[in-house]
């Protein structure tokens, strides 16, 4: 994500105070950050009002933003730090202590068990997902099972999945914008994009 | 010295990585020449690149008037 130049324009007019300006970044990112608030809060609520705390900083910091980053990244830095502090308020576990799993994305049943002739191959091999054009009927199911199974997640592979796979985020950013490492990172989103999978070649595969 | 050949079972949980660029490039050639062989793991690939493009195409919600409001309201309030 590069924009740093078309920003200054809007950096500039939120400095003189652009209504217009601001409507049009609220437009823009409120949704993805109450989404990622969520993540951290008890209640869509207490999402708003970290998101509102988020908008306020940013326009009172407005005059010490640098342009060294994307509006979008700086927004969401100020998100996280703001919806942590709120989740330990509200006694959450704010740090979302990344647990080392062992754990498969795939159940081993569906593996060749050991002494077998192929040991950890596939007994039943996945069947391709079936093509499905934009904005068709099956497009849209498959779109709101994937959402439904984003909301179930446990709620850091939630927020590294809406950052990476719904907002863009490339790994370094969200690896900096939640202070875990590049492994962590990786086993989070694998898990998450893996529920999501099987979640979708259950549906399909019951049709 | 011959390195190991890639289980299904191994290759699943390698396919973040896989698609990040972030296996090493011993790792990447087994997973490569696993593909070559497996009609499974090449579906489960392209499952798992039609998940991540749906999750993709999940939209966010339309932002409540009357919260869109407030947010606007405190603006001009701070200006």
């Amino acid at each position: 994500m590069t924009g740093t130049v078309d920003e200054s324009a809007l950096i500039a007019a939120l400095r003189t105070g652009d209504d217009a300006v601001f409507a049009q970044l609220v437009d823009q990112y409120s949704p993805s950050m109450l989404r990622i608030a969520r993540g951290y809060v008890k209640s869509h609520e207490s999402a708003e009002d970290v998101v509102q705390d988020v908008w306020i900083g940013v326009v009172k910091g407005i005059a010490k933003f640098e342009g060294r980053s994307t509006i979008r990244t700086w927004l969401f830095a100020v998100l996280v730090k703001i919806a942590k502090a709120r989740a330990i308020r509200e006694r959450r576990d704010a740090e979302h202590a990344v647990a080392v799993f062992t754990g498969r994305t795939v159940d081993p049943a569906r593996f060749r068990p050991a002494g077998d002739q192929l040991p950890g191959h596939w007994k039943e091999p996945p069947a391709p997902f079936p093509q499905t054009p934009e904005g068709s009927m099956l497009d849209k199911e498959l779109i709101a099972i994937a959402e439904r199974e984003i909301q179930r997640l446990p709620e850091i592979q939630r927020i590294v999945v809406s950052l990476r796979d719904m907002l863009g985020f490339d790994s370094n950013e969200v690896c900096e914008l939640l202070s875990i490492s590049k492994a962590n990172q990786r086993v989070l989103l694998h898990r998450g994009r893996a529920a999501v999978r099987q979640e979708l070649e259950d549906y399909l595969g019951d049709r | 010295m011959s390195r190991a050949a890639m289980d299904c079972n191994e290759l699943v949980e390698l396919v973040t990585a896989y698609l990040d660029g972030s296996l090493s490039s011993e790792t990447r050639a087994r997973f490569d020449e696993h593909l070559l062989g497996c009609d499974g793991c090449e579906n489960y690939l392209e499952q798992f690149r039609v998940t991540i493009a749906t999750i993709g195409k999940v939209k966010d919600e339309q932002l409540d008037p009357v919260f869109r409001a407030r947010l606007l309201e405190a603006f001009r309030d701070w200006r």
